[in-house]
């Protein structure tokens, strides 16, 4: 045993990556390797009428041109449900539609052809000479049309308890508002890639995508293959954000002009279209109503949802998730609906529904307190639900009051006078708010193997991906664990879809799932060590039970043998271990993250600057595997949720439904000079070991969750102006904006 | 791929010979020219590279004032120990400008020579009437929030010119050296980006194949103050939503003589001479900054989702003029 656990050791693969030698999907130069472009819809809702290659067939190094007319038949992937215990089996698309099934068109930026060439500038000048023509029919082009012309779709995921509307009838106090969230797009670094090549049938894939297993299991489907024809590498991934979840269109679409050509073949979608042709985080609008007595206790929640979809599938954003349970209510109830736009397929984005969904609740319930006339803080700490009331089960971990106070004794919240822009600094108005953070905590069947090797090294292999977060360095700090090796003698292989089944990367999954399969893994490795160790020698005839293995080696009383040298001397190459782990039982405990932001914002009316300068964030995770790491990962959340409550929305023409900002210039993320000059971030590291021997509950999503609304009550204290649609910018804080002409 | 002629220009006169075949265009660091041309929204049949013609020289003249190489990048200009000096408002307007990277390939004359950032006009696909003279303007009832102006517009075309740089050398006045087929000539800077009038495919006053060669800065007020102060959403790396460029002098708390220029705003570098005339001899307080803010955004237009660019672009008049008469309340 030893206390790597918990400690923030360097990142084991970041060598390759700031030497530039870890590979990409993009960075595979294939030998023969050909390039292919898209063609992509210039309407967003209508039929092809005629599509014309005659003059791009011509260009040089053109080696064909696919499109509805003149492609490959594939099949649709099933719609499956997913079983976390069977995620190694899933198959998942969002958007069911296959690239180029019809000569329908469903939104801007759909793919219309393929041009393959032997370069990439041939692919993209000849895909540019492909003469499209399209009958275009109206198209909706946000929720706010969609709404005028639809009714709502019942979207699934409903709940409720009590009688909400004779507890809001009854109650001293209510509240009855709408808030409103954009489309907002993942923007990974790394674009989407595909690399892809056939031997005869067995088809070879490098992929930029969050789970290398079912994304194989899908291609496999697609194809009407065996998922054992299929395989996928994605080694290293510039981060996904849910918009790498699932296959898009481009990648069978490239997988089946390289069969097409016979050649190797290359496609990396452009910018623009990664905010058409690979998800989005839907627009919402949420009406929330809130009550309570007179002491401020909460008699009624209702929380309604809307969300955009497009015309191919409904996905639906349950932006009542968080609600059923983080605050504690007899009457309460979650509904979500979603309404079809001229848009792709949304999915997942960064803390799917939580995100959005606790941006409303969370500003409802500042509203909420300010109608009671009390501190927004004491009125979520009277709240905060002591047990699962949507589930009625105890809470197995979670430790929500002491991240709300100790947030807000480093912030500082004490200092706050609750009246709107009553604290000020030189031209600036400063503003405090704050707001819940809240996940869900999972974990899926995972499967690992682990070699302890002659020359005294561990060898790990694990179906599972780092999508940047560090899940190459936390197997090995987990392997460290339990071997006592250092972690430079331990290499872990991750992105591969021939190793064991791993877990998708995404909904913070990875690290719970992960960990019990590699510990699992390593000590299975360690009695087949055992085995070979009482044949012969020291050891010989000895009791395993009675052999212990510290540091690397096997004791028993006065006598020690390293793994190596026990190996070497028998002649074995390695001592293999594998394992596979299942879900944890959830039946009698109710397992969630909680934590709370506390922000200040600065806001200066005479240049309508506004500004995030302090972020304190007690986030409670359970065990914390990688101080450095989960830092981090709260710490790129909370400046993701920057950008979503003051910058982000996918704009669309409304006349066509055409994206209007769909570049890295316009559509405004933050950059490092938005990062909060003071961003400080408290890990409680309550091991949780209801969900697994580690007790860590996964860290990716919850630091965005919360974050817009505690920037938007902020704003709120700092400008007495309540901004329920967000993005939060300038000109909706300005006062005295002229009638336009 | 689309083929195209590549000329390496030793020098100007290679270069303008170069420059004289139909649709050439002249390469400098290339960061809008390489990015619409991959859009394919430029189309050029011949890139005349001018990196190695020399013209990449900051030569102080005895006026005071300087010349500036058409090839000398935003970094080196930025950094300049005598800009920094005597045109604060020209450095800090370039590095309020695009990233570190863009400034490093930046050049001075492509800076000038940059192309709008309306969307409509880069997607290659929508009515545009800079792209497509007489298709149409999809900006002014389209998106028009962020890269669109309020002053200088027309009903056909709306694009705002988005360059910081230039609305420094509007304030500071400047003079455009160029060299053509017919020799060489100059040019007011004020007179070299055209207003879109019916006309939105013409962005400024060269002649087919001129070459801008240097640009003279005015020489510098005496005993002035000056500042760029920029508005935008995020704090780095966007287009100003709203920004001034001031230049003022001062005699005790009176204003004796300034210059205003606006970006962000117009669609071309906005030098705001009423307003600088309302400033003359005008104790510098808040209510002649107001006056002038007025003054300035006189004539603008406001369109759908760019109204707040009006009270923005004068805010950042009021609050640049305050800080550079020292905060006077």
């Amino acid at each position: 045993m030893n206390d790597i656990i918990g400690a923030g050791p360097r990142r084991v693969d970041g060598r390759l990556k700031v030497t530039g030698h870890a590979q990409y999907t993009a960075d595979h130069g294939l030998k023969r390797m050909a390039y292919a472009y898209g063609v992509y819809s210039t309407i967003a809702s209508g039929r092809v009428t005629r599509i014309d290659v005659d003059e791009a067939q011509r260009m040089p190094g053109v080696l064909g041109i696919y499109h509805h007319g003149h492609f490959t038949e594939l099949y649709r992937p099933p719609k499956m449900k997913l079983n976390p215990d069977k995620i190694d089996r899933l198959v998942k698309v969002d958007e069911s539609r296959l690239p180029f099934e019809d000569d329908r068109v469903y939104y801007a930026g759909q793919f219309v052809a393929m041009v393959v060439a032997d370069s990439f500038e041939q692919a993209r000048a000849a895909a540019y000479k492909v003469k499209v023509e399209y009958k275009e029919e109206p198209a909706l082009a946000t929720l706010a049309q969609a709404k005028r012309v639809q009714s709502p779709k019942t979207a699934g995921s409903d709940y409720s308890r009590g009688d909400p509307q004779a507890g809001f009838d009854k109650a001293a106090h209510r509240i009855d508002v709408t808030y409103t969230t954009p489309v907002e797009t993942h923007n990974p670094m790394e674009m989407h890639a595909t690399t892809a090549y056939w031997e005869g049938d067995r088809l070879f894939v490098y992929e930029s995508t969050q789970s290398v297993i079912v994304h194989r299991n899908t291609l496999a489907r697609i194809f009407g293959l065996s998922p054992d024809k299929v395989e996928l590498q994605s080694p290293f991934i510039g981060s996904g954000f849910g918009s790498k979840l699932w296959a898009w269109p481009h990648s069978p679409a490239t997988c089946a002009v390289a069969r097409l050509v016979g050649r190797p073949v290359q496609f990396v979608v452009p910018r623009p279209q990664m905010f058409t042709t690979t998800g989005h985080r839907p627009a919402t609008e949420q009406r929330l109503r809130l009550a309570t007595d007179d002491q401020g206790k909460l008699l009624s929640v209702r929380h309604e949802s809307v969300n955009s979809t497009s015309f191919t599938d409904q996905n639906t954003e349950s932006c009542g998730s968080v609600t059923k349970s983080l605050y504690s209510c007899p009457n309460l109830a979650v509904t979500h609906a979603t309404l079809q736009v001229n848009h792709g397929t949304p999915t997942s984005m960064r803390a799917p529904g939580a995100a959005p969904g606790l941006f409303a609740l969370e500003s409802a319930m500042d509203e909420m307190a300010e109608a009671i006339g009390m501190d927004p803080l004491a009125f979520r700490k009277l709240n905060a639900s002591t047990r699962d009331e949507s589930k009625d089960m105890p809470w197995s971990s979670n430790h929500l009051q002491e991240a709300f106070d100790k947030a807000a004794a480093k912030f500082g919240w004490d200092k706050r006078t609750p009246e709107p822009g009553s604290m000020r600094d030189g031209h600036e108005i400063i503003g405090y708010g704050l707001a819940a953070c809240n996940w869900d905590a999972m974990r899926c069947a995972c499967e690992a193997r682990v070699s302890l090797r002659a020359d005294g090294t561990a060898y790990v292999t694990c179906g599972a991906q780092d999508i940047g977060t560090g899940t190459y360095t936390i197997v090995a700090q987990a392997v460290s664990k339990i071997t006592g090796l250092p972690l430079e003698k331990i290499t872990v292989q991750l992105g591969d879809s021939s190793f064991p089944p791993g877990p998708v990367s995404g909904g913070s999954w990875a690290t719970a799932s992960v960990l019990p399969a590699v510990a699992e893994a390593t000590r299975d490795a360690i009695e087949q060590l055992k085995s070979f160790a009482i044949e012969d020698g020291p050891f010989k005839g000895a009791d395993p039970k009675a052999l212990e293995f510290t540091n690397g080696r096997l004791v028993k009383g006065n006598d020690a043998l390293g793994f190596g040298h026990l190996l070497t001397t028998r002649r074995l190459s390695s001592a293999e271990g594998e394992a596979r782990t299942q879900t944890a039982d959830k039946s009698d405990v109710s397992i969630r993250s909680f934590g709370a932001h506390f922000v200040e914002v600065r806001w200066d009316p005479g240049i309508s600057r506004l500004r995030v300068s302090r972020v304190v964030s007690a986030i409670d995770v359970g065990q914390v595997i990688n101080a450095k790491a989960a830092a981090n990962q709260v710490e790129g959340a909370i400046v993701m949720a920057i950008g979503m409550a003051m910058f982000e929305a996918t704009h669309y023409d409304e006349r066509n439904a055409m994206p209007t900002n769909n570049d890295y210039a316009e559509y405004v993320v933050p950059v490092h000079a938005d990062q909060p000059p003071e961003l400080d971030v408290i890990l409680l590291d309550y091991p949780d070991y209801a969900l697994n021997e580690f007790g860590a509950r996964g860290i990716g999503e919850i630091g965005i969750t919360g974050l817009a609304a505690a920037i938007a009550n902020a704003v709120y204290h700092a400008t007495g102006k309540r901004i329920r649609d967000l993005p939060i910018t300038l000109d909706k804080l300005m006062d005295e904006v002229p009638q336009t002409v | 791929m689309r083929s195209f002629q590549f000329d390496r220009a030793a020098s100007t006169e290679q270069a303008l010979k170069a420059g004289q075949s139909n649709q050439a265009m002249y390469l400098a660091g290339g960061t809008t020219l390489l990015d619409l041309v991959k859009l394919d929204v430029m189309q050029p049949e011949r890139l005349v590279d001018i990196n190695r013609v020399g013209l990449n020289r900051l030569e102080r003249q005895d006026d005071g004032s300087v010349r500036i190489g058409a090839l000398v990048t935003n970094t080196t200009l930025a950094q300049d120990n005598y800009i920094v000096q005597a045109y604060p408002v020209l450095s800090q307007a370039l590095l309020a400008g695009a990233t570190t990277q863009l400034r490093n390939k930046a050049t001075t004359a492509g800076n000038v020579m940059q192309r709008v950032r309306c969307h409509y006009f880069r997607d290659n696909v929508s009515p545009c009437n800079k792209r497509k003279p007489g298709s149409g303007c999809s900006a002014i009832e389209g998106d028009h929030r962020s890269v669109h102006a309020v002053l200088g517009t027309s009903q056909h075309c709306i694009a705002m010119h988005p360059s910081d740089m230039c609305v420094a050398m509007a304030a500071i006045g400047a003079t455009v050296h160029v060299q053509g087929p017919k020799g060489e000539r100059t040019i007011d800077f004020l007179d070299f980006h055209l207003r879109p009038g019916d006309t939105p495919e013409r962005e400024h006053a060269l002649a087919p194949g001129e070459l801008i060669t240097y640009i003279t800065l005015a020489p510098p007020l005496a005993n002035s103050l000056s500042g760029y102060l920029k508005l935008r959403d995020r704090a780095s790396y966007q287009f100003a939503l709203a920004s001034s460029a001031i230049i003022v002098q001062l005699q005790g708390d009176r204003i004796t003589d300034a210059r205003i220029a606006l970006g962000g705003v117009g669609t071309k570098p906005w030098r705001a001479h009423e307003a600088e005339q309302s400033l003359r001899g005008q104790p510098a307080n808040d209510e002649t900054f107001r006056r002038a803010a007025q003054l300035a955004l006189q004539g603008a237009t406001p369109y759908r989702h760019n109204a707040y660019k009006i009270p923005l672009a004068q805010q950042a008049i009021v609050r640049n003029l305050q800080t550079l008469t020292g905060g006077v309340a």
